[in-house]
């Protein structure tokens, strides 16, 4: 089989078609113009009249969370949910953005709808509790020199595991990828999107964000490999596989991880020796929203530093918030300690980033190759 | 110029009208709601693909290339092999099935029928999603046949070709057995029972006289399992843990995850042009086997 | 037969009166796969533990956090308008649709297009509507959903009343039209009542295929639409929990009872 990346060429044995089309295809589309001007804000708009409609993840911030803004900004929120990153961009770009004002995504993500135009830069200066982020989280959500979106919460990839199903507690990102015995379709792995390519790029040595192709078709072999001894790709209920006893190792998040501790305290989370990534979340602003006076009052709500010690406690995912920190109860850090002492390891990781148009439908390429393999 | 009647010309006009009146409005609606949108696609298959969904208007027929790709095809051929062995065994479980509810006493048919079709009722979702409960290693089966020692250990079916396979059948059983129950009842019994009398064995009784003439029920039930099958994303995402790609993932990915429409349109109009030769097929059944009961 | 076990004796005697046989077999085996599912999906709704699949004691409550979801109470309510306009539309402009095709044309292409809709995969449909919505700048919501519903619930209105004007000869109609009565007037009193079982069952047919369709939905959705099986889609894949099992089995009694029901005014019409 040939291992170099397929991508179009082979034009030629269409061109006949092409004669026939005698169409005349004029150019429409790509009104989009990027500026990375905010917009002006209204200090004195009456947030009671304005409503945003707010996607995020499923089970991704508290339930009440609207109730909370309602009662300290005076704004509506309706929540809607998207499953993945990529649920989140087509519904965004679907329409291009109508029926939305916020969105939470991760970095990658963002990032390509920031650089498309689709995203409001901000004005931090509206934001009271911007100052209360991690420096080094702010940085990861700066697109040309301008924030994009409130960092929300960070973390890395890891294994999750059931110390009491298998044998030795992994160690590396082999164990996933080439299962020992017991294992074999027992373990699962994120299928879609840039995790998918995670493990295989750094069992390799490589970049999380690398855009080389001998880099990439190296991973993807390891990939094609790796399928047959997998029970599923999974990117949604891996952690409840563990607690049903389904799966014995899956490829996590760290937060999710924690869900899956909260359930079943043998299950472990474990940061392969070869290295992974720190992702990023963020909440950002559409520029096509025309409630931005709510959507800032909903971030600054968040960014609060008792509102976001509350997320995390209900959420369970690392939050790039300083001030919050000092506000998280002692007995959540100790019960996590991926919220606690292991935080440092997670911060290690490396910064997971866009990699532009041509290489994401690389990535997207390699990813319905090993899955159509 | 001859003269005309007020009512002559009155009825000419309602004549004229009428017909506009009637098919007017929902053959307006048709070209909106599915003339456009399938010419859309149709142009979408020469355009490029646009950053966020959409496309750019540029001549271009890199889709068409990209779809020889090995992969594709690969998809392709794996896609048309799942739909044909859910249909083959659909027609395998439905055929004896339609023959024994049109033996059955009439009222008994009735209800038979209606067992069929409850489950099709049955939100198709909730359908698939009961193979999970019922497939998977911690789940129902495994725990009765544990139970019984069947076997020592727990296995998983779940995530599986196979498992895809069952799903299709299930989710488009009623599909298949309905059109052939259809067409057995219609069958004469004289006519099954004039062959036995002439000396022929049940087996060329059902070979020579029985299955031609239901030949038109079997082709019309498989085209209603083979067609929804082929095109299908849920069953394989959530029976084949993702590991079992389908042409119909790869439409909804192209669409709503790598957007490429242009390469989704050109994969979704290869269906429908493999969808237009069945019913060609199905058409050219129908006439012979309406043409030999004539003769 | 005093030997004999009640069961073995009545399968054989309905044998031998029905002259089956062998045949018990596939109707059984094929009763059993289409139900045992949905058997353990009803039975594991009662499950008391949080899992779908593992049994951890009897329990109502996830028929009291299905009652308290107010999500999914939602998408309920958002479907049920969905099934409704588009049932509106679908059976107004499919009977005209089919009483015209009947009528006053023989066009076999006009026939094969008024079908068009409910041949054509749900997946190119739903794709071609979200390219025409996306390209006429018209926003999604669950009005394009709606409409999107009432194009091929009109082809399933067009097959049923075009096969039940199929039966009936136009005679009628022409005398109505003889003794002068206007078109419209004919239609209202003599064509309409004739084909209204057929209307009715059209109807009905598109309610339960709009209420049930996830595909087309799925594709033409607005960001925050949510339909019942959009809903359930999501439920499905980000993790299963006994509320589903619990919401199955309040659908399967639905679409039972609406089936029994259906069969039994079906029988009652034809017998007088």
């Amino acid at each position: 089989m040939n291992t170099s990346i397929r991508r179009p060429r082979r034009a030629a044995a269409a061109a006949v078609l092409g004669t026939a089309l005698t169409l005349v295809l004029a150019g429409c589309g790509g009104d989009d113009t990027t500026s990375a001007e905010p917009s002006a804000l209204d200090p004195d708009a009456d947030l009671t009249e304005q409503t945003i409609v707010v996607s995020n993840w499923e089970a991704y911030m508290p339930d009440d969370i609207a109730e909370v803004v309602k009662e300290r900004t005076g704004a509506t929120v309706e929540v809607t949910s998207h499953a993945t990153n990529e649920d989140m961009v087509a519904k965004v770009t679907g329409s291009g953005g109508e029926g939305l004002d916020v969105v939470f995504g991760s970095q990658p993500y963002l990032e390509a709808l920031a650089k498309a135009g689709m995203l409001e830069p901000l004005d931090t200066d509206f934001l009271d509790n911007w100052g209360n982020l991690d420096p080094a989280a702010v940085d990861t959500a700066e697109v040309d020199g301008a924030a994009y979106w409130a960092p929300y919460t960070w973390g890395t990839t890891g294994i999750c595991y059931r110390s009491d199903l298998v044998d030795a507690a992994p160690t590396s990102w082999y164990d996933l990828l080439e299962p020992s015995e017991a294992n074999k379709g027992k373990v699962t792995m994120m299928g879609t999107e840039r995790w998918a390519m995670l493990p295989a790029l750094k069992a390799l040595g490589y970049s999380v964000n690398t855009t080389d192709e001998g880099e990439l078709n190296e991973a993807k072999d390891l990939m094609v490999a790796a399928k047959p001894d997998l029970l599923a790709y999974d990117d949604t209920t891996f952690y409840e596989r563990l607690i049903s006893g389904e799966a014995t190792m899956v490829q996590a998040w760290d937060g999710w991880c924690n869900y899956g501790i909260a359930e079943d305290d043998r299950i472990e989370f474990v940061v392969p020796e070869e290295g992974s990534d720190l992702w990023s979340d963020g909440i950002a602003v559409l520029k096509s929203s025309e409630n931005k006076e709510a959507a800032y009052a909903f971030i600054d709500t968040i960014l609060d530093a008792k509102t976001h010690a509350w997320v995390e406690e209900n959420i369970l995912y690392n939050i790039p918030n300083e001030a919050a920190l000092a506000e998280v109860p002692a007995e959540l850090t100790e019960t996590y300690d991926l919220l606690g002492s292991r935080r440092e390891e997670m911060l290690s990781g490396e910064n997971m980033t866009d990699v532009g148009d041509d290489a994401a439908a690389i990535y997207n390429q390699i990813i319905t190759e090993v899955t159509a393999s | 110029m001859p003269t005309r009647s007020h009512g002559g010309l009155g009825a000419r006009l309602r004549r004229g009208v009428e017909p506009a009146v009637l098919l007017g409005p929902g053959l307006l609606f048709y070209a909106v709601l599915v003339g456009v949108p399938v010419g859309l696609v149709t142009g979408y298959m020469f355009a490029r693909r646009g950053r966020f969904g959409g496309v750019e208007w540029e001549l271009s027929l890199d889709n068409f290339s990209r779809v020889t790709d090995s992969v594709y095809l690969e998809v392709f051929r794996e896609s048309l092999g799942l739909a044909l062995v859910a249909t083959v065994i659909s027609l395998a479980i439905g055929y004896p099935t339609a023959y024994a509810i049109a033996k059955l006493p009439p009222r008994w048919r009735t209800v038979a029928l209606v067992l069929v079709v409850v489950p099709f009722w049955t939100n198709f979702l909730i359908r698939v999603y009961a193979w999970i409960v019922l497939l998977n290693s911690q789940g129902v089966l495994n725990d009765v046949l544990v139970g019984l020692g069947v076997v020592d250990e727990r296995f998983t079916l779940l995530y599986t070709p196979g498992a895809v396979v069952v799903g299709l059948v299930y989710s488009y059983l009623p599909l298949m057995i309905l059109p052939l129950y259809a067409a057995i009842e219609k069958i004469d019994d004289e006519l099954l029972e004039a062959s036995t009398d002439l000396g022929a064995g049940r087996v060329r009784t059902f070979l020579g006289v029985q299955l031609p003439l239901t030949l038109p029920g079997v082709v019309t039930g498989s085209i209603l399992v083979f067609v929804p099958s082929l095109g299908n994303f849920v069953v394989p995402e959530l029976l084949g843990g993702g590991k079992t790609v389908m042409v119909g993932n790869l439409i909804r990915d192209q669409f709503l995850k790598a957007q490429d429409w242009p390469f989704g349109s050109v994969l979704a109009m290869m269906v429908v042009v493999l969808l237009v030769l069945l019913f060609l097929g199905q058409a050219w059944v129908t006439r012979r086997v309406e043409g030999g009961a004539r003769a | 037969m005093p030997s004999r076990t009640a069961g073995r004796a009545a399968g054989r005697a309905a044998g031998r009166r029905t002259g089956l046989g062998w045949l018990w077999l596939p109707l059984g085996l094929c009763a059993l796969f289409l139900y045992l599912p949905i058997l353990v999906l009803v039975a594991m709704s009662f499950n008391g533990g949080g899992s779908a699949y593992r049994w951890d004691g009897f329990s109502f409550r996830w028929y009291a956090e299905l009652a308290r979801d107010s999500d999914l109470i939602e998408a309920v309510v958002t479907s049920l308008g969905i099934a409704t306009g588009a049932t509106a539309i679908a059976t107004v402009l499919g009977t005209l649709l089919a009483v015209g095709l009947a009528r006053h044309t023989r066009s076999k292409m006009l026939e094969a297009a008024a079908m068009a809709p409910a041949i054509l995969p749900d997946l190119v449909l739903a794709i071609g509507l979200l390219a025409f919505f996306y390209m006429a700048g018209i926003p999604k919501s669950a009005l394009t959903i709606l409409l999107a519903h009432a194009a091929f619930g009109t082809a399933f209105v067009v097959a049923v009343v075009r096969a039940r004007l199929a039966g009936s000869d136009a005679a009628l109609e022409e005398a109505s039209r003889d003794l002068g009565a206007g078109g419209f007037s004919t239609f209202v009193l003599v064509t309409l009542p004739s084909i209204a079982p057929a209307v009715v069952a059209g109807a009905l047919l598109v309610f339960t295929l709009s209420l049930d369709e996830f595909v087309i939905a799925y594709f033409t959705a607005g960001p925050t639409t949510e339909t019942l099986p959009i809903t359930v889609y999501a439920m499905v894949r980000t993790g299963v929990t006994p509320e589903i099992n619990a919401l199955a089995t309040v659908l399967v009694l639905i679409s039972v009872t609406v089936v029994v029901v259906a069969a039994r005014a079906v029988r009652r019409t034809e017998k007088s």
